[in-house]
């Protein structure tokens, strides 16, 4: 049966339509996938995402020492409440999972990575863990309320008080905060402002209640989804996986190849990868006529196949179909996309598409 | 999740409803429940009038935000109008499945004793809620 976060009933209770996402039953929307992303847009959602794996490492010593070797970026970049986004390699240099990782002081670090990839992920970090002598727990006892849109900040006020508020608000991006057994981080997947609340999964649902009644609008993933492709933002199993390394998925920021003298698990694959050459990169696209691009659509330049569509969907902000592709390196401004046999046009941009609420591509 | 069935049309297991028109003509769209399962639509492409079509055979596609799916033929005919609105406004679909959300036209001599009265597609719209897993059951809709 399908697993459910403490906020499930609250779900059911809204009229989401529930549908299973890697092996959770989520929230897909709760009655339109579109104005819950012109929502977050223009206003503020609030999602579940409580499903998302949460491991806690507990001593920050051999920890730093274990994540500086399994991470592609690296660790040392960090100071107390700090978080940095990077992959998880195998020693082929392919993406096991793309995971934030916190710097959490004394308290040590503070992992979040996909919910699908839980089982997989846990078993490659466990073996690694343990010669590093860096103990671990899963924090099964922890939600994750994620609260984003312009408006999200002005909302929390009256739930989470003025003083954690103006500590919040004094956050810059990629940073987190502890405040009344709160975990508070200005992250999130949508290309707005906004932060990602970790509680008690015990106290989720009061949350939950009070943060709707503030006049933030529940999301569900379907809107999670068009907004992360919006913003340029990398969806683990369709823009990445095991097959690809960083380099052919847009995520070569992601790697920290200085200083040299620092192993990391994939290092010496993505180096060879690097001497040869990248064969592929990533691009955004952007539909010319009307239509929906779809992951795994072909894309063509002058009648040579380049490539495949990665992410496809139509963007409610641009109001036109939106997608990430893997290509051919050396592309140029132009290419057709495959739809149900047709050749459409396309124009090749550098994605985002879209950041806080305007349009990056015209 | 129940839908509305209005009970002077005719249905498919593929999710179209049909009207007969006086003129002899009949009007297909998909019904409330295959718009509810596939959310908001954002995109429609319509078949050209005068096309032949036969039963059974993919004339349209709806796409929402998840999915692509066909739109098939009740009948044999021919393509006689087109609802060029929803080029535009693609959501008609969702806003008004049997009214300002119709597809196609279509002119036929075929009887419609062979397609599902009301009470029939209801009993396939609720065996499809009961297994909802966020996919329409039907796998021809979707592709």
């Amino acid at each position: 049966m399908a697993k459910r976060t403490p906020l499930y009933a609250r779900h059911a209770a809204l009229g989401a339509r529930l549908v299973d996402f890697g092996g959770w039953n989520m929230p897909l929307h709760y009655g339109s996938q579109i104005a819950e992303h012109h929502r977050v847009r223009r206003a503020a959602g609030l999602f579940d995402v409580s499903h998302m794996t949460i491991v806690d490492f507990a001593d920050p010593a051999p920890t730093r020492a274990l994540l500086r070797y399994l991470l592609a970026n690296d660790v040392a970049r960090l100071y107390p409440g700090k978080a940095l986004y990077t992959c998880l390699l195998n020693e082929a240099g392919g993406v096991i999972d793309d995971l934030i990782v916190y710097d959490r002081g004394e308290s040590g670090y503070r992992l979040v990575s996909n919910a699908a990839t839980r089982d997989k992920d846990l078993a490659w970090i466990a073996p690694i863990a343990e010669r590093f002598g860096a103990a671990w727990r899963e924090r099964d006892d922890l939600a994750m309320l994620a609260a984003q849109g312009p408006e999200a900040l002005a909302r929390l006020e009256p739930v989470l008080g003025a003083a954690t508020m103006a500590a919040v608000r004094a956050l810059k991006p990629f940073h987190a905060l502890e405040a009344g057994g709160l975990f508070v981080a200005r992250t999130g997947y949508t290309g707005e402002d906004g932060v990602e609340i970790m509680p008690p999964a015990t106290e989720a649902p009061e949350l939950w209640d009070r943060i709707l009644a503030a006049g933030v609008a529940p999301c569900g993933l379907g809107a999670r989804d068009t907004l992360r492709l919006e913003a340029g933002m990398s969806l683990y199993g369709s823009d990445m996986d095991e097959t690809t390394t960083p380099l052919v998925s847009g995520l070569g920021w992601t790697v920290a190849w200085e200083p040299k003298d620092r192993d990391f698990v994939g290092r010496a694959a993505l180096e060879r990868q690097q001497t040869v050459g990248v064969p592929q990169t990533m691009i955004g696209l952007v539909l010319e006529e009307r239509g929906v691009l779809r992951g795994h659509q072909h894309v063509y330049v002058g009648g040579h196949e380049i490539g495949q569509i990665t992410s496809g969907a139509f963007s409610p902000t641009l109001n036109r179909a939106i997608a990430l592709a893997r290509v051919e390196a050396g592309v140029g401004e132009r290419c057709q996309v495959d739809i149900r046999g047709k050749r459409l046009p396309a124009r090749v941009v550098k994605p985002p598409f879209v950041r806080h609420g305007r349009s990056l591509i015209e | 999740m129940s839908s509305i069935i209005p009970a002077e049309l005719r249905y498919t297991e593929s999710h179209e409803w049909v009207r007969a028109n006086d003129d002899g003509a009949i009007t297909v769209g998909i019904t409330d429940h295959a718009q509810h399962l596939l959310g908001d639509l954002v995109f429609v492409e319509i078949p050209e009038v005068g096309r032949a079509v036969a039963a059974a055979e993919s004339c349209a596609v709806v796409e929402s935000v998840k999915a692509a799916s066909d739109v098939y033929s009740p009948l044999d005919g021919v393509i006689v109008e087109v609802n060029e609105a929803l080029a535009d406004n693609p959501e008609l679909i969702n806003e008004d499945p049997y009214g300002e959300g119709w597809i196609f036209r279509l002119k036929t001599v075929a009887a419609l004793d062979g397609l599902l009265d009301a009470r029939a597609y209801e009993a396939i719209a609720v065996a499809e809620d009961e297994d909802d897993d966020g996919s329409l059951a039907n796998p021809k809709l979707v592709e």
